[in-house]
């Protein structure tokens, strides 16, 4: 998750104080993870200074949420730019997985009980995330099965591995 | 869970009654059911026990509320009781104005809810289901699956499921895997 890019994105929709800004990227973007006012008002200073934004009034008083914040055509264009070119495919072709089934056959470990081991807490994980869905909102439950996907292309892995830790062994140790 | 071919419908279908296994022993509420007569199963399975399968297996003779009502008629539910109850379903998993249309007529979604309501209609205590979303795309999958667990909880119904799916696994509480016919694991309890 880009923080500045969200956060510029966020501006685009209309010109907002790092309060409000803080807000929504917790009630959209920070899950159990609300971005600290500090890190709202660092990253805003950041962009200010690179002109992607300007502060557009300084309301009398003191404290930092003084300042109303709007984004320039150089922060839309940057928006814009992030928003249509694809994220970069992450393969995740040297996973800790991967590197601890190879270990483990090499170390003449049982890697299957490891794997099983894996899978439960894949799976349990699962059925936490499951139960999010069910009782929250549309946003939560897109989140939710996100984490759900990609836990279940693991477990994939997983089965796929469990199946050919034999070939596997005689690879790795010849 | 396991993948295809492990054995996971052939020990879901021992544990209904519908096949005898070969060895070991299968207990329902105190009950050897591998040592029962084939009649004495056969009212478990009718009185007891609700089923859902991957392709819905609706009567295509029969309407959609009359395939609903069926396990209570079978029990000897009178009729216009049996389809009042039966049509009590269709509001509850959104298939309302359906009620009249035939297995044909329904889309895979539909039809699937259809069994479901089929396998809970007659307040079973344990509902099989094998590979129940198997037909299905995710979001319809998810979709009932989603009233699977809020009905059968509801009614108090205890769910065996057999899916080779882990995102369909994932709505129960605790998991089984089968592989080459054995099962791994069988006492992980969810926490």
């Amino acid at each position: 998750m880009s923080v500045p890019l969200t956060l510029l994105g966020l501006l685009e929709r209309e010109p907002s104080h790092g309060y409000d800004l803080k807000r929504d990227y917790d009630a959209f973007f920070g899950r159990g993870k609300p971005l600290p006012f500090g890190q709202v008002y660092s990253t805003l200073s950041r962009l200010a200074r690179d002109g992607k934004v300007v502060i557009s009034d300084v309301a009398p008083g003191s404290g930092p949420d003084r300042k109303r914040y709007i984004i320039t055509d150089v922060g839309a264009t940057e928006v814009e730019q992030w928003l249509t070119q694809p994220v970069e495919p992450e393969p995740h072709l040297q996973t800790v997985l991967f590197a601890k089934v190879v270990l483990a056959l090499m170390l003449d470990r049982p890697a299957g009980e490891y794997l099983d081991t894996q899978r439960s807490a894949h799976l349990r994980r699962m059925r936490e995330l499951t139960e999010v869905k069910r009782a929250g909102s549309l946003v939560d439950a897109l989140l939710a099965d996100h984490g759900l996907y990609h836990l279940e292309a693991d477990l994939r892995w997983i089965e796929m591995t469990g199946a050919r830790l034999d070939a596997l062994r005689k690879e790795v140790r010849p | 869970m396991g993948p295809s071919g492990s054995g996971k419908s052939t020990l879901l279908h021992c544990l209904a009654g519908i096949l005898v296994p070969d060895s070991g022993e299968i207990l329902f509420d105190g009950a050897r059911v591998d040592a029962m007569a084939e009649t004495e199963r056969s009212s478990l399975r009718r009185d007891r026990f609700g089923f859902v399968f991957q392709f819905g297996q609706l009567v295509p003779e029969l309407t959609a509320v009359e395939n609903v009502a069926l396990p209570l008629l079978l029990s000897g539910v009178r009729r216009t009781r049996a389809l009042s109850k039966a049509g009590a379903w269709f509001e509850r998993l959104g298939l309302d104005g359906l009620e009249q249309r035939r297995s044909g007529e329904l889309s895979g979604g539909q039809a699937q809810r259809v069994a479901l309501a089929r396998g809970l209609v007659a307040e079973p205590q344990v509902l099989f289901a094998d590979e129940p979303t198997g037909a299905l795309d995710s979001l319809t999958g998810e979709q009932v699956m989603d009233l699977l667990v809020s009905a059968a909880r509801e009614q108090g119904t205890t769910v065996i499921l057999v899916t080779h799916e882990p995102r369909i696994a994932a709505y129960a509480d605790r998991e089984v895997m089968v592989r080459d016919g054995r099962v791994n694991a069988p006492d992980r309890i969810a926490s």
